[in-house]
């Protein structure tokens, strides 16, 4: 059987995205099983990403695995001179299954070429980071009962914002949906995805203007981080830098059924004063991921 | 058509490739491993063409290309045609084509993809073939025709 690893949100198939939602709703109901049991999961990440590595990591000893690794590859052989071909060549050796979070891009697809266990992609660079999406996607069926026939406002970087890219390209394989960009002209949708849009017959429409009226009829409004050294002319943002803040006063048009994602962490593009708004989604967003990467872990392993 | 083969000696037995850029001859020769062969070969640069302006040409004698070996060429020699020849004679005329899958021969233009920073081939799918987009298979990023290097 050919092996069945996560590295890019389009390796997964439309039925692989229903059978992981199927799959979180069921860890949800019961994080503690004890699937890996005798299993031992390799958690590699050659940068620190505390947030990531804790649900995987949290995530495995829910399924009773074991896990070894290191959270940043200082302290790794990495520093050594190693390549990534001979540490995944020697992980793979030992391991039922490896977790990766690389900083450089493509890493992860070689890596699950050179393994002979099954590799998850945890993030690499400015890449994929395919687990994010599909907790996203969870949050989406959770909140709204669907995934097709949604309203989806994107807001904020929409041009090197990864989740954005990847969420647009895993729901776009579901019916009736209709994308709106909200972003500042240097940070617009990449005309690749529009144009994929475009050639599927999704509706998408396009927005400078960040105003309550724009996204009164949201059912989802996942907002990103508006970054400084994204700006080649450090005036452009500070033109912008405030333009794309979700304030709670700006929901009063929006629908009750509206929620609020975000990929977090958060700096300033949500005013706290969203946080107590029933609206506001981002923090069991987070918690949806632990019971999402159960589900990816399971279906990697053919556990369920 | 007489004047021009002249300039560059017949064979006997081989292939001629024919509207080759001329600043492109020598990578022409070395994707092709054509340095690397023991098979007579000649070659001319710099040749008057109505449709390049200035073109090459290289003659291999007892040399006959799969069609996988010479669509490697497409990439920087999109005009090359190809004249098969037997006994001093044309026997077949090819053009080339650009393959689905581009396997080493192109590096990928950004900087931060794993096929820069550790020693292993480039791979590309061709996502678009006029205008010319490479995507990578490992960092997923388009290397255009501007963009292109070849390795
Ligand atoms: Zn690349």
């Amino acid at each position: 059987m050919k092996k069945k690893d996560l590295i890019s949100i389009t390796d997964y198939t439309r039925n692989d995205y229903l059978r992981i939602m199927e799959l979180a709703a069921e860890f949800e109901k019961n994080p503690n099983q004890n699937l890996l049991e005798g299993k031992v999961v390799a958690s590699l990440f050659f940068e620190p990403s505390t947030r990531t590595r804790l649900s995987f990591e949290t995530a495995i000893s829910r399924l009773g695995g074991r896990i070894v690794g290191f959270s940043d590859s200082s302290s790794s052989s990495v520093t050594k001179g190693e390549t990534l071909h001979d540490t995944i060549r020697m992980v793979s050796n030992y391991v039922d299954l490896i977790v990766m979070r690389h900083p450089i891009e493509g890493s992860a697809r070689y890596a699950s070429e050179v393994s002979k266990v099954p590799v998850i992609n945890a993030g690499d660079g400015a890449n994929q980071h395919p687990t994010q999406t599909l907790l996203d996607m969870y949050s989406i069926i959770k909140t709204q009962g669907r995934l097709d026939n949604l309203k989806i406002y994107m807001v904020g970087d929409l041009k090197y914002g990864r989740t954005v890219h990847s969420l647009i390209m895993a729901l776009s394989e579901f019916e009736g949906q209709e994308f709106h960009f909200i972003a500042p002209p240097e940070l617009a949708m990449p005309r690749e995805y529009t144009q994929f849009l475009k050639e599927k017959n999704i509706p998408c429409y396009e927005y400078t203007d960040f105003t309550p009226e724009v996204i009164a009829d949201a059912d989802i409004l996942y907002m990103t981080r508006v970054q400084k050294e994204r700006f080649s002319d450090p005036i452009e943002y500070e033109k912008v830098k405030n333009v794309y803040i979700l304030k709670n006063e700006m929901l009063k048009l929006t629908k009750d059924s509206l929620r609020i994602l975000h990929p977090l962490p958060r700096v300033n593009e949500i005013c706290t004063d969203v946080d107590s708004n029933p609206k506001a989604y981002y923090f069991t967003q987070a918690l949806n991921g632990m019971y999402t990467r159960e589900a990816i872990i399971a279906h990697t392993l053919g556990l369920k | 058509m007489a004047k021009n083969l002249l300039k560059v000696s017949a064979i006997k037995d081989g292939t001629v490739i024919d509207h080759i850029p001329s600043d492109k001859l020598f990578q022409v020769i070395s994707i092709l491993g054509l340095d690397r062969i023991k098979n007579q070969i000649t070659f001319g640069a710099n040749l008057e063409s109505s449709k390049l302006g200035s073109k090459a040409i290289i003659k291999v004698s007892n040399k006959f290309f799969e069609d996988d070996e010479i669509n490697k060429i497409s990439l920087i020699a999109p005009n090359a045609k190809l004249n098969i020849i037997k006994d001093y004679e044309v026997i077949d005329k090819k053009v080339v084509e650009i393959p689905k899958t581009v396997y080493g021969i192109v590096k990928c233009f950004n900087p931060k993809c794993i096929t820069n920073n550790e020693n292993i081939p480039t791979k590309f799918v061709v996502a678009s073939q006029e205008p010319l987009e490479l995507k990578c298979h490992y960092c997923e990023k388009i290397t255009g025709r501007d963009e292109m290097v070849i390795l």
